[in-house]
């Protein structure tokens, strides 16, 4: 009896014992992912989770330069119009179904027909997908695009199992399959995402975790209390306010960096009737709205200085940066004598913005800023979905409102600038600027590139449809026990590399 | 008083269409365009496209109407445009954790409120009957997500007795479930035990000054049983009123509290899905939370008819 009962407890204690050796790792996600499929979703968080489950073609180094994932060497053919890709050798997707040529090109037609596809416009210059042989896979385009080893590095380059992908079609999103570190276990909507590591894994070497929970804790100061009492290891988006107590406490420490968006003032040049205005209309007005601020000063008020002042599409750490161009300095003087000149002293206008706190402040500010060179701003604190519905339909005067940003700078800027960009919500139309953003995203010379963009950035300085203001950091707050996690401008957390010190 | 009941019961659906209904109505003056709100920041126009023709939203309000009545009356409250899930599974996963959270907050303020009510009551004009009025009054005063997020920073990152957020299910991990459950349960019936003493306070009051009190006491019935069969028992019907008011209220979802404590609840659901211009799953928590307090309006009733015969005509 004795001896039968020992034995239960030895193989009790063991039981509990490998229990407690599986290591999980806990995140907290500032919002709810919406459907997890690479396809049909479009909330950013949706992209942490998928970094996780998800493998692409090609990923990003913290550079922004393309290194292989599952393809493993590419080049570009036929004057740009063809990309060949070699893939890796021995992956398997989470269901078991190899990852080869004709997986890819399944893919990419998924992307392409699935009718709740929101990738439809990105896999557009795509247009016929060969399976060279089952390792190697070329990509036919109607036009040389530039962009498109960026747009592979995102969701659209995400490959899922073709198998899972044909069963459940457009109910993807409730389980799942692709060929990541983790696979899919459980989701409870508007609380947390549960993966579990998969074993199979081509770099599973690098994965010290068995389990990653995605909890989503909406309120910034509820998800900081989590980091501290332990229940989570890492968080994403702390709030600035917050960095002092972080930083101060032993525990834990903060990682940042100058993501890939910004955040600016965008204002209505020729979208209907609210455009006729001084400053839709003349370029001298929106100067001297954006000489009247000082962004440095902004940062420092509303941010405790956590982001980084800009005054172009990309910021000042990026390639494509115009130096000849820098953020220029606060002159209230010129922008007094800009207004006069232009007969528009003392013109009001109207500037809505989303309402929550950070935006609130900056919108405050600013208003105080532009007071002292003339301008009379009044706020309105608008929801975000009408905010949108408001600017696309053209009723506004000025926004405070930002972009997420793309790793290719085309991402930025082409959709807003040019005469029929989808996002385009300024309406400004200038057929210079389509020729040089059309020609960049044509060419794959580097050097060519960064030309063209410096020469838009120079058109963009004169017109000014938008004043850009800073470029926002992305900041995470981390257990002191995670180690090797490395930031990258996109946002997204990988997680090889990355283990938990006991 | 079988017949009242089943007449009841046959006025509940007028009332929940009319509800819906009028919810429609309100959802569809909302600014903002769903299928712009749901595509995506690219804005494809494809995309938007897409979903307004598979969600009908080019149709007239009526027309959109009548295909998610259709749907009810076929068991199907439609698909939430968010996240492809169809909106009865996402009630099904939802309904319980606001059912639980109810009922708890619900029982921590009938324990705490009725007694203190009564004591209030009795000792009034005491020093006893100041400190229970002003904490009824605090209750009330103080904003639920602040206390909870005092809580919080209290009790779980300083003490660190209690998760911080979170939710487990009661199947999968009843203790920490309960653990989950306790402090957003206390918030919420810590405002609504202030309600409910208050009003406990002030029906006693009434009753022990009727004249069947007086006579019991006269007669020279134990105090103990004047207090306990004839005035605590009249003195329910109101608090019962009020209850299930506030049950009804809890049952719709406690949104700063779901959302201080991430306890994935209608509260939670119904303020994300008016944000997303989710009209199906906004309609769907319409739904269950005005079928909710309509049936338990049936219920308080009933319980009148058990607390006092005199209403049983």
């Amino acid at each position: 009896m004795t001896r039968k009962l020992s034995l239960a407890v030895a193989a009790g204690m063991m039981l509990i014992g490998s229990a407690a050796s599986a290591e999980t790792l806990k995140i907290g996600l500032a919002d709810d992912p919406d459907v997890l499929d690479p396809d049909q979703s479009r909330t950013f968080v949706g992209r942490i989770v998928y970094t996780a489950l998800c493998d692409k073609l090609v990923d990003i180094d913290p550079d922004l330069n393309f290194v292989p994932q599952l393809a493993t060497s590419w080049e570009w053919s036929d004057g740009g119009k063809a990309l060949t890709m070699k893939l890796r050798d021995g992956v398997t997707f989470h269901d078991g179904e190899k990852f080869d040529a004709a997986a890819v090109k399944a893919n990419i037609e998924r992307s392409k027909t699935l009718p709740e596809s929101r990738r439809k416009s990105e896999v557009k210059s795509i247009d016929t997908v060969d399976v060279v042989d089952p390792l190697t896979v070329r990509f036919n385009l109607k036009a040389p695009d530039a962009t498109l080893l960026a747009t592979l590095s995102d969701r659209a380059g995400m490959m899922m199992s073709p198998k899972a992908a044909a069963e459940a079609g457009a109910g993807l999103g409730a389980k799942l399959v692709c060929s990541g570190p983790f696979k899919f276990v459980e989701r409870v909507q508007q609380d947390r995402i549960v993966l579990e590591k998969f074993p199979a894994y081509w770099n599973a070497a690098t994965i010290h975790f068995d389990q990653v929970i995605y909890r989503t804790i909406p309120d910034s100061t509820v998800r900081l209390a989590n980091l501290q009492a332990g229940d989570l290891d890492m968080l994403e988006r702390l709030s600035p306010p917050d960095i002092a107590t972080v930083k101060a406490d032993s525990k834990l420490q903060v990682v940042d960096v100058v993501g890939l968006g910004y955040q600016g003032i965008t204002i209505n040049n020729n979208n209907g009737d609210r455009s006729k205005t001084p400053l839709g209309q003349d370029p001298r007005v929106r100067k001297a709205l954006e000489l009247s601020i000082d962004r440095t000063a902004l940062n420092q008020v509303v941010f405790d200085g956590a982001h980084l002042p800009g005054n172009q599409f990309v910021s000042p750490q990026s390639q494509f940066y115009n130096k000849a161009i820098p953020v220029p300095a606060r002159d209230v003087a010129k922008a007094k004598a800009l207004l006069k000149e232009a007969g528009a002293e003392g013109f009001s206008f109207e500037m809505q913005f989303p309402n929550n706190p950070d935006m609130t402040r900056a919108a405050q500010v600013i208003q105080a800023m532009a007071s002292e060179a003339g301008f009379d701003v009044k706020l309105r604190a608008t929801e975000f979905a009408t905010m949108l519905k408001e600017q696309s339909a053209g009723n506004y005067q000025a926004t405070e409102v930002g972009w997420s940003g793309r790793v290719d700078p085309d991402g930025n800027i082409h959709a807003f600038a040019t005469c029929k960009g989808g996002i385009n919500d300024t309406k400004y139309c200038n057929p210079e600027v389509d020729k040089l953003l059309d020609a960049a995203r044509r060419t794959n010379d580097l050097a060519e590139r960064k030309k063209l963009y410096a020469s838009v950035i120079e058109i963009l300085d004169r017109e000014r449809p938008i004043i850009y203001l800073y470029h926002p950091k992305w900041i995470w707050a981390l257990s002191k026990k995670l180690q090797g996690y490395k930031p990258y401008p996109d946002a997204m957390i990988r997680l090889e590399g990355m283990k938990k010190a006991s | 008083m079988l017949a009242y009941f089943l007449r009841r019961l046959v006025g509940i659906v007028p009332t929940v269409v009319l509800v819906s209904m009028f919810v429609f109505a309100l959802q569809q003056m909302l600014p903002g365009d769903p299928a712009l709100a749901l595509a995506g920041e690219e804005r494809d126009p494809e995309s938007i496209a897409y979903i307004r023709e598979k969600y009908h939203l080019n149709e007239p309000i009526w027309v959109q109407y009548g295909y998610w009545m259709g749907g009810v009356l076929k068991g199907d409250l439609g698909i939430s445009l968010r996240t492809n899930i169809p909106v009865t599974d996402l009630l099904v996963q939802k309904l319980p954790v606001t059912i639980q959270l109810a009922l708890m907050a619900i029982a921590i303020a009938l324990m705490i409120g009725i007694p203190m009510g009564v004591l209030s009551a009795l000792k009034r004009g005491t020093p006893l009957d100041w400190l229970a009025n002003v904490t009824a009054l605090s209750g009330l005063s103080i904003p639920n997500f602040w206390l909870g997020v005092l809580l919080i920073l209290l009790v779980s990152v300083k003490l660190g007795w209690l998760p911080a957020s979170g939710y487990e299910s009661p199947f999968d991990d009843p203790i920490q479930n309960l653990k989950t459950m306790i402090m957003p349960a206390f918030v919420l019936g810590t405002s609504i035990a202030a309600t409910m003493m208050r009003h406990t306070r002030s029906a006693m009051l009434e009753v022990l000054r009727s004249d069947y009190v007086r006579t019991a006491r006269a007669k020279g019935v134990r105090e103990r049983f004047v207090i306990l069969r004839h005035a605590f028992r009249n003195a329910l019907i109101p608090v019962v009123t009020i209850g299930t008011l506030q049950l009804g209220e809890l049952l719709a979802g406690a949104v700063l509290t779901e959302q201080v404590f991430t306890i994935p609840g209608f509260g939670k659901q119904i303020v994300d899905a008016v944000f997303n211009r989710d009209y199906a799953v906004v309609q769907g928590v319409v739904l269950c939370s005005s079928l909710a307090f309509v049936l338990l309006n049936l219920a308080a009733d009933m319980a009148y008819f058990l607390l006092n015969p005199r209403i049983r005509t």
